[in-house]
């Protein structure tokens, strides 16, 4: 995508509104479960059916995993904030009003971090406007299979808490628009405020996207696009990718800019690959906001923004830097550790602390553990092997008293027999320390049966100790190689 | 003995009448004058019998007993009760019967008191005049011809009528004073967040405060008593401790206090002679009784009906969108499914159309309007900062005085259809009542006299917030002094109470 950046005639200007829904344990006004997956209409009651005469009391959990994620997207919490009612017709709105923030959101002028696509060394600042909680509706369901048009209305989702947040315009191109999304839902599934699950609807995206085409001197603006209906990262950066082209073409074709048509609202249809015109409502909406009566302006004592700021810990980019001064690693590994979240951080920092090797222990994590763990779709708190047991393991690589090869067996062995300790696997694996007056002795042996070869590497053909050294394997299968190499090379050399 | 708990608490203690005994003569009077008078939207004849057996048995087994035990009590019909149907008097909402109980019909329940059933009003509490109902009009008992008022208008006349000595109001610019005031009786709306609304189906949130309704100032202090307090499922209820009101009166004390008589109000040209001469008498009474009455004023007043107007459309346009035809209550059946709207729309359209009536459409509209972008500023926001300052005429008043006096209503009650198709003449009926709506301070409107058509009058006073034992002090003082309150509607007289 940055190639794309690069070689169009234009700036490409893209805004995200990311809707989550927090993780609480009940709704946003009621004392509902949010649990996913229930069956319809089953988590309601009658402050989320919208009933006569019932009234929203506020989630206190809802307002702390708001703050939590404001603080953590360097957002201001300002001392009040309020609830507005948003109101339209729509049958999975029960009460024809969403309890919303319209001029007081919870969080306001932050921003997200993000590594530069075109330049993974470098950090892009996108700015974040505003994130404010809000109800979400229910679910429609429609069928218009065999000529039945029938709609069905879930409300279990009713009145779960969602955070809009809402970015600047600050995005160059759909690389970084998926960029953005990637450390998003890194920072709050670290932060534990949500399951960011796409598939489940607990991420949403929608995505603001025009072009700045410079035409002698001056800026023509596409008309703003809002995509929609978009089911992964993926998906919004091929959808941007899409309006892009469709947007560059239209104005070439017919030099419609954003004065002739501010706005308009497009899906995007992951089969097709392309987004297509969604009906527009013949006037604009007007949600005719104002401030919810049953519920009062909410104070938020700055003690208690404290308090939270306090228990927010080291956030993921902070992590990534820590790591790579701490145990001596690259930017890639440390992006690779902490991408797979706190638990996974943990189990990398016990291993480099025992073994005393960060590089060796990102190395065996990432080949040996993440591979595993792929294979076998396990999450790192239910892996057999325990990091200490890894770290013991690989100590006794980094003292050169396992070569990689036999530490490999171990693990295979540990991984079968969780209960093992290494010694007991170094046991039972038969592996046994070879002392140096023994490979001493084998190299002698080996040189006085193949002096050929102490010719051969005096000529300068390395290779032919290798031979020697599976030679040795053969002879003592714990002889390490690369002690038994390095023995052969000053015998050969001395002579 | 229908007219007084403490005649029926008595009975039953001294073992001269059951519970169920009370409560079939209140059954019997409600079947002498539903037809006459229609307060009622629905009887619970059944329920009311099991509650009061109950009620006997308890009492038999020595078991302890609520205060208001084997006490017949309506409702307003806009309070949610679990049992029986909860109608606010709309087409939207007939036979709409909700899975829980309202918080105040909570409380009632587990004081003892028997629901004997749901009382008539304006549809939805928009009106003053309970002639807006789907149920048909409700009359007044001192009058069939004169409204009971409104829209508590069924609540004020079950009482006056001698049906039940207890009854629950709602008042959100004068719903329980102006019917209490038009049928003689006494009634209260509490500090705004003092009674749960938690049940009470919203017309305005930010004004709407449920309230006690009786004969006399004790009974209504002891009706409050068993509905005020903290609840938490109403985000804008009071954590405040409940005083004991009951205790609060007994003294009949008024001496030093200061009560400031609204001068503007007194001296308006709206207010008819008969009530300007009621409350000057009350100022001779208080007087008498060693409290000392200055003028006062407020000065922005005049502005109280029209903020209210604005303020309260809006909310209701907001609060009654939940009535769409999509998942209770009322819908449209005959939508033209060609309907250039879609199907959808067009349901929304005439289900709300049809179920609603036309008082109740037309402050939706109005509501609508001022709230719509371009509006919103010069109707919604001028308004709130309009009741900012009514709000600080109540701090300045009270930085002044204890409590304020003044008339409840410009007139007594006025006839049925005088007023039903001039929404202004209407509106301007809740001049003297709407400022304590606005200022979310407790009012009590107690009868004073009559006018020269034997029509009751009522006085009105004001007191700071959560100073309802105050309220009731001075009421209490002056019933104490007077008998206004003991008068009954000729028509009923000697009828067997």
């Amino acid at each position: 995508m940055s190639a794309s950046t690069t070689t169009y005639p234009f700036t490409i200007i893209i805004g995200l509104e990311v809707h989550v829904q927090l993780k609480t344990n009940s709704k946003l006004f009621c004392g509902c479960s949010t649990s996913f997956g229930a069956p319809p209409n089953t988590n309601v009651c009658p402050v989320c059916l919208g009933l006569p005469g019932a009234l929203p009391v506020l989630n206190q959990q809802a307002i702390d995993l708001a703050i939590e994620t404001g603080l953590a997207l360097n957002c201001s919490i300002p001392p009040m904030t309020k609830w507005d009612r948003k109101q339209y017709f729509y049958p999975d709105l029960p009460k024809g009003y969403q309890i919303s923030q319209f001029d007081l959101p919870i969080c306001a002028d932050g921003a997200l971090d993000i590594t530069d696509p075109a330049d993974p060394e470098s950090k892009r600042r996108i700015g974040i406007i505003r994130a404010h909680l809000e109800e979400d509706a229910g679910k429609s369901m429609h069928d218009e299979s065999a000529g039945v048009a029938e709609s069905r209305i879930d409300l279990n989702r009713c009145g779960t808490p969602l955070l809009e947040i809402v970015s600047q315009p600050d995005m160059r191109s759909p690389a970084e628009a998926k960029e953005f999304l990637t450390e998003l839902k890194l920072l709050l599934t670290h932060l534990g405020v949500s399951d960011c699950e796409m598939q489940e609807g607990s991420l949403r995206v929608d995505a603001n996207i025009n072009l700045h085409i410079d035409v002698d001197g001056k800026t023509a603006k596409t008309p703003i696009v809002e995509v929609k209906n978009m089911n992964s990262f993926r998906a919004v950066e091929r959808a941007l990718v899409y309006e892009i082209d469709r947007q560059y073409l239209v104005w070439t074709e017919t030099g419609a800019t954003i004065e002739l048509n501010p706005k308009t609202t497009r899906g995007w249809d992951d089969a097709k690959e392309q987004t297509f015109a969604q009906r527009e409502k013949e006037e604009s909406a007007d949600y005719r906001y104002f401030p919810d009566p049953d519920l009062l302006p909410l104070r938020i004592p700055e003690s208690h923004i404290e308090n939270i700021r306090a228990q927010l810990g080291e956030l993921p980019a902070e992590t990534r830097e820590r790591l790579q001064t701490q145990y001596d690693i690259k930017l890639y590994d440390a992006e690779v550790i902490v991408n797979q979240g706190r638990e996974l951080i943990a189990y990398y920092e016990a291993v480099s602390e025992h073994c005393g090797d960060g590089r060796r222990a990102s190395a065996w994590i990432q080949q040996d553990v993440l591979r595993t763990m792929k294979e076998r779709s396990l999450r790192i708190t239910d892996f057999p092997i325990s990091a200490a047991s890894l770290g013991e393991l690989l100590r006794r690589v980094s003292k050169n008293e396992l070569d990689t090869t036999r530490a490999r067996d171990v693990f295979a062995f540990l991984w079968e027999h969780p209960q093992e300790s290494v010694d007991e696997a170094v046991a039972a694996l038969g592996i046994k320390s070879v002392d140096h007056s023994e490979i001493d002795a084998l190299c002698d042996e080996l040189l006085a049966a193949n002096p050929q070869v102490i010719d051969d590497v005096r000529a300068g053909k390395m290779q032919a100790v290798g031979m020697l050294i599976g030679q040795a394997k053969k002879k003592n299968p714990n002889a390490n190689p690369q002690l038994v190499r390095e023995t052969l090379l000053v015998k050969i050399n001395g002579k | 003995m229908l007219d007084s708990v403490h005649e029926i608490l008595r009975l039953q203690a001294s073992g001269d009448a059951t519970a169920v005994e009370i409560v079939r003569q209140s059954l019997d009077r409600i079947d002498a004058i539903q037809s006459a008078l229609n307060p009622f939207t629905y009887i619970a004849r059944n329920s009311a019998i099991a509650a009061a057996t109950a009620i006997d048995r308890r009492r038999r087994a020595g078991e302890a007993l609520g205060p208001l035990a084997g006490v017949p009590i309506a409702i307003k019909d806009v309070l949610c009760t679990r049992d029986m149907p909860t109608t606010c008097s709309s087409q939207m909402l007939k036979g709409f019967q909700p899975p829980y109980d309202a918080t105040v019909v909570a409380n009632l329940r587990a004081a003892g008191a028997v629901i004997i059933g749901k009382t008539n009003m304006d549809e939805f509490a928009m009106g003053a005049s309970t002639e807006t109902s789907v149920f048909g009009v409700t009359r007044n008992p001192w009058d069939l011809t004169k409204t009971p008022g409104g829209s508590s208008g069924g609540a004020a006349a079950c009482v006056a009528a001698g049906c039940v000595p207890l009854s629950i109001g709602t008042d959100t610019g004068g719903s329980i004073r102006q019917p209490a005031a038009f049928c003689g009786i006494t009634g209260l709306k509490p500090t705004y967040g003092r009674v749960s609304r938690f049940g009470l189906v919203a017309f305005a949130s930010s004004l709407d405060q449920v309230g006690p309704m009786s004969w006399s100032v004790e009974e209504t202090a002891l009706l409050l008593q068993s509905i005020a307090g903290y609840e938490p499922r109403d985000s804008t209820s009071l954590n405040h401790p409940v005083p004991d009101y009951v205790a609060g009166i007994a003294s009949y004390d008024v001496r030093g206090l200061r009560i400031g008589i609204i001068r503007d109000a007194v001296d308006s040209d709206g207010l008819g002679d008969d009530l300007r001469n009621a409350l000057n008498q009350s100022v001779d009474v208080f007087k008498s009784l060693g409290a000392e009455v200055v003028d006062i004023n407020l000065p922005n007043s005049e502005y109280a009906v029209p903020t209210y107007y604005v303020i309260a459309p809006c909310e209701a346009s907001s609060n009654l969108s939940r009535y769409s035809g999509a998942h209770y209550g009322f819908r449209a059946t005959n939508v033209d499914s060609k309907s250039p709207l879609g199907p959808l729309t067009a349901t929304y359209c005439q289900s709300r159309d049809q179920g609603f009536g036309a008082e109740v459409k037309r402050r939706i509209m109005l509501g609508t309007y001022a709230l719509s972008t371009g509006y919103y500023d010069a109707y919604y926001l001028k308004a709130l900062k309009v009741r900012r300052l009514i709000r600080n005429d109540y701090d300045a008043a009270f930085s002044q005085v204890d409590l304020l006096l003044g008339p409840v209503t410009p007139t007594t009650a006025f006839k049925l259809g005088s007023k039903v198709d001039d929404p202004i003449q209407m509106y301007l009926g809740d001049l003297f009542t709407v400022g304590a709506n606005l200022a979310g301070v407790p009012a009590i409107s107690i009868p004073a006299g009559q006018d020269v058509d034997g029509l009751p009058v009522g006085i009105q006073l004001q007191a700071p917030a959560l100073e309802e034992s105050r309220l009731l002090l001075a009421a209490a003082a002056y019933q104490r002094a007077t008998s206004h309150h003991t008068a009954r509607p000729r028509e009923f007289t000697g009828a067997a109470l």
